[in-house]
């Protein structure tokens, strides 16, 4: 029997990997296994755009000799013997696994009856309730729901966004940022529910913690998601909010990985699991020259982006909402902010405004936080200094 | 093809970028770090996003939305997203111009 590498999960993490094992020169056998039956595409157009782009071409994987198994879940795995067993009872061999099985859309219990994204097919059936006059009510203002209710809005829709903390995207970015969306959203029509808990939800309806029953066309839930992690748990590896891994992106068991949404690790002192595409991209990256015995060290910052409306936000690193954080004054319609640690090393930074206004900004922070610069707060908050300059002179 | 003129070799800072619209069609034209003037596509090859929003290191884009990176002296996909190159044009600095072959 042939083996080489398997990777379970074509999302935008395995395929980056597939291909990043090529571009470094693998030559071996390489499996990439889907339990979606469509060629892998990218996920955050879903909420944003509602449109479909393929990942790379069907030819793409033919010319790097890379075989796609879609629509095929895997059962169980063997360590032992090295076997990937998937449903029908078919077995691969591998000399190297990786799981980048990826995330799904979270549900507490009692609303279980509405609707969640997370799939293409998911976008198809939440795109085609989005019509003029439709009533969506959304639970949860994190960035899933916040998108949908912008793209909801621009279908003509009514919007309800019911959020149970204090304000919008609480977990996620700094008040000065969600301000700014909180405001455009209040501006283009959408209702927006603070502090408001919801006890129970279905298709078409939506109970708040205080007993008031809200009716709705269609009933979408983004309340967070969760790590799929029950295949490497039920094979025995050590899960902690997602597949535990080293620096490597090595599980608990031999010649076995784990990179992406799905997995758990060490970023600069914190165990953290990030949901981001450009996060899946890196570690695709990485895990790949890792199976190749290229040990490197993992810097890539953590980074997103959201667009809602013409507004784009981007954030880089991690903030800690706890703590203070500095404006700088851009003056110009767009919001930037960062945070330093108590050593003053940049740790985190995120800008908002209209198309990619805050984006050139954002990415030179993103550049100071991976090179641990040591800086002065007060310098970088004023506009007048040349942030470019300041990364030339690190 | 023809030689436009396009822009003053001042209008670009050091490691820079700017937009160029001309005949209904939008390029990209950069000043790397040793004062070289380069121009591409102005669209990223992934989404149509204008690269002049981008950041330039040395001879690299980086695209502002999703962070493809393309060497912009040859055209070529550094880091993905992006799968397809960007298509390169001639520039040459005349008189304190700078002219590009579009």
């Amino acid at each position: 029997m042939m083996s080489g590498v398997v990777i379970i999960g074509a999302g935008e993490c395995g395929v980056r990997a597939a291909f990043a094992l090529r571009e470094h020169g693998y030559k071996g056998e390489l499996t990439l296994i889907g339990a979606e039956a469509a060629l892998p595409y990218e996920r955050p157009p879903l909420s944003k755009a509602g449109e479909i782009r393929l990942i790379r071409t069907a030819e793409a994987y033919s010319d790097n000799q890379i075989a796609l198994r879609l629509g095929k879940v895997v059962t169980n795995i063997d360590f032992g013997s090295r076997l990937v067993f998937l449903s029908g009872g078919e077995a691969l061999a591998y000399d190297h696994l990786l799981f980048t099985t990826g995330a799904r859309a979270r549900l507490f219990s009692g609303v279980e009856g509405c609707l969640t994204l997370r799939t293409d097919l998911d976008a198809q059936v939440i795109l085609s309730r989005l019509s003029p006059g439709a009533k969506i009510g959304i639970i949860g203002g994190g960035f899933i729901g916040l998108e949908l209710a912008a793209l909801a809005r621009k279908a003509g829709a009514e919007v309800t966004v019911i959020e149970a903390g204090p304000r919008l995207l609480g977990r996620a970015v700094p008040p000065q940022i969600a301000r700014v969306l909180q405001e455009r959203h209040s501006l283009e029509g959408v209702s927006l529910m603070l502090d408001t808990g919801v006890v129970g939800a279905s298709a078409n309806q939506i109970v708040l913690a205080d007993g008031t029953l809200l009716e709705f066309d269609a009933v979408i839930a983004g309340v967070g998601s969760l790590p799929e992690t029950a295949l490497a748990e039920a094979a025995g590896l050590a899960v902690r909010n997602g597949i535990a891994v080293d620096g490597d992106f090595r599980t608990s068991a031999p010649q076995v990985f784990a990179a992406g949404d799905c997995c758990n690790f060490d970023w600069r002192g914190q165990q953290v699991r990030l949901e981001s595409w450009k996060a899946a991209q890196d570690q695709g990256e990485h895990v790949a020259l890792s199976i190749l015995g290229r040990s490197v060290p993992y810097n890539k910052v953590p980074w997103f982006w959201s667009d809602q409306y013409d507004l784009s936000l981007q954030v880089a690193g991690i903030f800690d909402l706890g703590a203070p954080i500095h404006s700088r004054a851009t003056g110009d319609g767009t919001t930037v902010v960062f945070q330093c640690d108590a050593q003053q090393n940049l740790v985190a930074a995120a800008g908002i405004g209209p198309g990619n206004a805050t984006s050139k900004d954002i990415r030179i922070f993103e550049k100071l936080i991976e090179r641990q610069t040591i800086v002065d707060a007060g310098r970088l908050a004023d506009p007048s200094q040349n942030l470019k300059r300041l990364l030339a002179a690190t | 093809m023809a030689w436009i003129d396009a822009c003053s070799t001042n209008d670009i800072d050091a490691e820079d970028v700017i937009r160029f619209d001309h005949g209904g069609r939008t390029f990209a034209i950069y000043r790397n770090h040793e004062d070289g003037y380069f121009c591409t596509d102005g669209l990223c090859t992934h989404e149509d996003i204008h690269l002049a929003d981008g950041l330039v290191m040395e001879n690299t884009i980086e695209c502002p939305k999703h962070s493809s990176i393309f060497d912009f002296t040859t055209g070529e996909v550094e880091t993905p997203p992006a799968c397809n190159n960007l298509h390169c044009y001639k520039t040459k600095v005349e008189g304190g111009r700078v002219l590009v072959d579009i």
